[in-house]
Formats: structure tokens, sequence, C-alpha cells
């Protein structure tokens, strides 16, 4: 059961900070929403740096960034 | 080519790419004209634009700043580009306009925002030392309030309309500094004819400089609050990065035309008084990483049709006119009769400031989403 973060309309570091948080409970895999190209770049450098491996779908002009251990 | 573009931009080459371009031109501007130590201010500039308008009439401070237009532009040109311009808007607009106010205040007590700060010591300023480290502070308060849930709300899109209301009136302003139309006997549009105001470069190289920058800096997302702030929440030195260049290629720029004296007092549009330059730039921190950018950014995400960050930008232009008409900006040093006189704040400016880290406090503490 994949674990949602709806990020989506936060400013930074929301998205970062939510995506962190989802990334300590360890509850994989886990799906951030973003909805801006920034919040799509800062959550994948925050989530890489974690040592997740980070897959992003685009959805319109949502993207879903998938994070797996 | 887009996407290679982006992902460079987004790199840690890109983002070194824009400080050591902002690091060569803002002390550029300086020789060219910009007041000492200020080749680029986004809060003394904003103050000027103020004056300009006749929002506050401190005769030597009075000046449409085509930078501040060009960083604005510059953003939404690359936003347009890269196809990443969205009108939004809807969170907590009015908080933010009583942050950029109060960032504004504490930005002028220290006589600078962020950005003048690197500028400053890069030209051998050290009262920028006791600036930055209280613009660290009040980031790491933020970061607190950050960390327990501290949110102003989601953004939501609006019609594109709104998306082009900062970039237009960047443009009306643009007019009235050609045009110069004078509204009134002795009114508006006002120009200095001495002291800061006075000292600009050319327009045209202004504007020029503040589009190159406005793009390069929308592009990797620079900001000189996210700098320390990832540092802290979360040691990512990316951001930093930008700003470590930025100095190091300004102070570099600054040797070369021979723009450096290292010192404490009788610096140029500065003054000494460590307490009030820390706590006004603490205020400043705290209020700009509770808005989510610095007053740099916060042009750049104006121009890239973000309301929210227009709003902050004009609470930061009012927040200028209120501390100049109510006298709590900062005063510079000054020789009197050969004797030295530190500047500082009137009582007026330091109630303000410790009103404003009050006011600031009580929003990080108040506006939190449940857990």
């Amino acid at each position: 059961m994949a674990k949602t973060v709806d990020a989506r309309g936060f400013s930074c570091p929301q998205p970062v900070i939510l995506a962190r948080k989802a990334i300590a409970e360890g509850e994989f895999p886990i799906e951030v929403l973003v909805d801006t190209v920034t919040s799509r770049e800062n959550v994948r450098r925050a989530a890489e740096k974690a040592g997740c491996k980070v897959r992003v779908e685009e959805k319109g002009e949502e993207f879903k960034l998938i994070l797996q251990r | 080519m887009r996407e290679r573009l982006t992902r460079f931009f987004a790199s840690r080459w890109g983002i070194i790419l824009a400080g050591a371009v902002i690091g060569l031109l803002a002390p550029l501007l300086q020789r060219l004209g910009n007041p000492p130590n200020m080749g680029i201010c986004v809060a003394c500039f904003e103050r000027d634009i103020a004056g300009a308008l006749g929002l506050h009439r401190a005769a030597v401070v009075q000046y449409i700043r085509p930078e501040i237009i060009g960083f604005v532009w510059g953003a939404t040109i690359a936003a347009l580009l890269f196809r990443e311009f969205k009108a939004r808007s809807g969170s907590a607009p009015i908080v933010r306009y009583f942050l950029g106010m109060f960032a504004m205040i504490g930005a002028l007590a220290f006589l600078g925002c962020p950005w003048r700060a690197l500028l400053r010591l890069a030209g051998g300023d050290l009262n920028a030392i006791l600036a930055l480290a209280g613009l660290a502070v009040g980031i790491a308060l933020g970061v607190l309030f950050l960390k327990a849930g501290y949110s102003l709300g989601r953004t939501t899109r609006s019609h594109t309309a709104v998306g082009w209301i900062m970039p237009i009136f960047m443009g009306l302003l643009l007019l009235l500094l050609i045009l110069k139309p004078q509204f009134s006997k002795d009114g508006p549009i006002f120009f200095s004819t001495s002291g800061p105001g006075s000292q600009h470069a050319p327009l045209i190289v202004s504007l020029v400089v503040g589009l190159m920058i406005g793009f390069l800096a929308q592009r990797t997302r620079f900001c000189t609050m996210g700098a320390v702030r990832d540092v802290i929440l979360m040691k990512d030195t990316h951001l930093i990065t930008g700003v470590g260049v930025l100095l190091v290629v300004a102070f570099i720029t600054n040797l070369v035309l021979g723009q450096v004296r290292f010192g404490f007092t009788g610096q140029p549009v500065a003054h000494s008084n460590h307490l009030w330059n820390f706590l006004g730039m603490s205020l400043a921190g705290l209020a700009f990483a509770l808005a989510g950018g610095c007053p740099g950014r916060q042009l750049f995400l104006a121009g890239e049709g973000d309301g929210d960050a227009g709003v902050f930008v004009l609470g930061m232009i009012t927040g200028a006119a209120f501390a100049h008409n109510f006298s709590l900006a900062g005063k510079a040093d000054a020789v009197v009769d050969g004797v030295l006189k530190v500047g500082g704040l009137t009582n007026f400016g330091m109630v303000a400031v410790i009103f404003g880290l009050v006011v600031c406090v009580l929003i990080g503490l108040t506006m939190r989403e449940r857990a």
C-alpha cells in the first residue's frame, strides 16, 4: 500500500519537509504529489540524498514522484 | 534542448554560474554609478522606488531602480521560455503582505537586504558579519516553526491575468522612469539629486543586468534565505554554494576595481551599531523564512506569476514607505566635526524591530497545520 504525500500548492520548503517526514516513517513506496518544477527538483534532490530511488510521472501540470528504498 | 538546459540550471554548476554572474555584475553596477557597496540591494532599491513614487519623502533615496524591474521581467521571460509561468495565488496573502513590511523594516535597520549584506562584506564592510549572523539566527528560528508544522496554506491556480499583474506593474514603473512625468507641483515622480538615490548606473545597463540576473535566478531558484535555511534544515548545501560563489567572485571583482576597504566604522551607506544590525537582520531573516524566499526570490517568483510573492513585494515597498515616514530606518555613521558618530536606529526604529520580531514569532506559532 503506497503512502501518498499531497504537497500540491505548497511553497518551498513544505514539499521537502513533508517528503522527508514520510521517508523517516519508513513506509515505502511513497508517492509525493507536487505541482511545480521547483518542488519536483527539490523533492527529487532531497529523496536521493536520503538514499531513495526516485521515479517521476508527469500528469498534466502535476508531478508524482515515486520513492522507493 | 529545453530539458538539457533545465537539468543544467538545476545542477550545482547552474547555481555556481548564477552566483558567479551576480558576483561579477553587482560590483560592476557599482563601478558604473550605483551607490557604494550597493551594486544590488533589493530592499534599498524597493525603498528608492517607494520614494520616487512619493510614498515617502526622504529626498536622498528616490529613484525608480531598473534592476528591480529587470529581476521581475527576466524571471517572466525565463518562465515563459521554459513553460513555468503559472498564475497562482491565495496562500494567506494578507499575512505575506505584513511579512514583507516587517522584512523591509528589519532590512532597513541594517541598511541592506541579504544580497547587499554579501556585497558589503565583499567590499570590506565587516558590519555585514553581524548582519549575516543575525540573518542566520532569524532563519534558524523560521526553521523551528517550519519543522513544527508552520504553513501559510496552499496556493491555487488563478486566471492568467493574476500572474501578469506584477510584470505589468513593473512595466508601468519603467514608463514612469523613462517619461519622468510630474503629477503635481513639488510632487512625484521624484529623482534624487543628492545621496544614494542620485547614484545609479545608466538605465539600460541596470535594466539589462537585472534581466540577466532575473533569468538566471529563476532558472536556478537562487535564494539567499533558502541557502541558509537548507543547511540548517537538512544539511543541504546546494543553494549556499551559489551564495558562496557570489561572495568570492564579488570580492575578487571589488579587489580588481579597487572597491575594497576593510573596517566597521564609517563604511558607505552603513552604520556600525552591532546590536541593531544583528537584530534588524534577524527580523528580516525570520520574515523571509516564514514567507518562503529572500527578497530577490520573491521578485523572481512574482515574475513567474506567483501572486503571493507579488503581495510580499508590495508589502516590502510600502514597508519602506512606513520605515522612512515613521523614522524607523537606520541612519548611517557620520563624521561630525572630525568625530565619528555611530549611526543606528531611532527609538521608533528599535521598537519597530522588536514589535516585528514579536509579530513574526506569533505568526510562526499560530499558523500551524494540525499534526
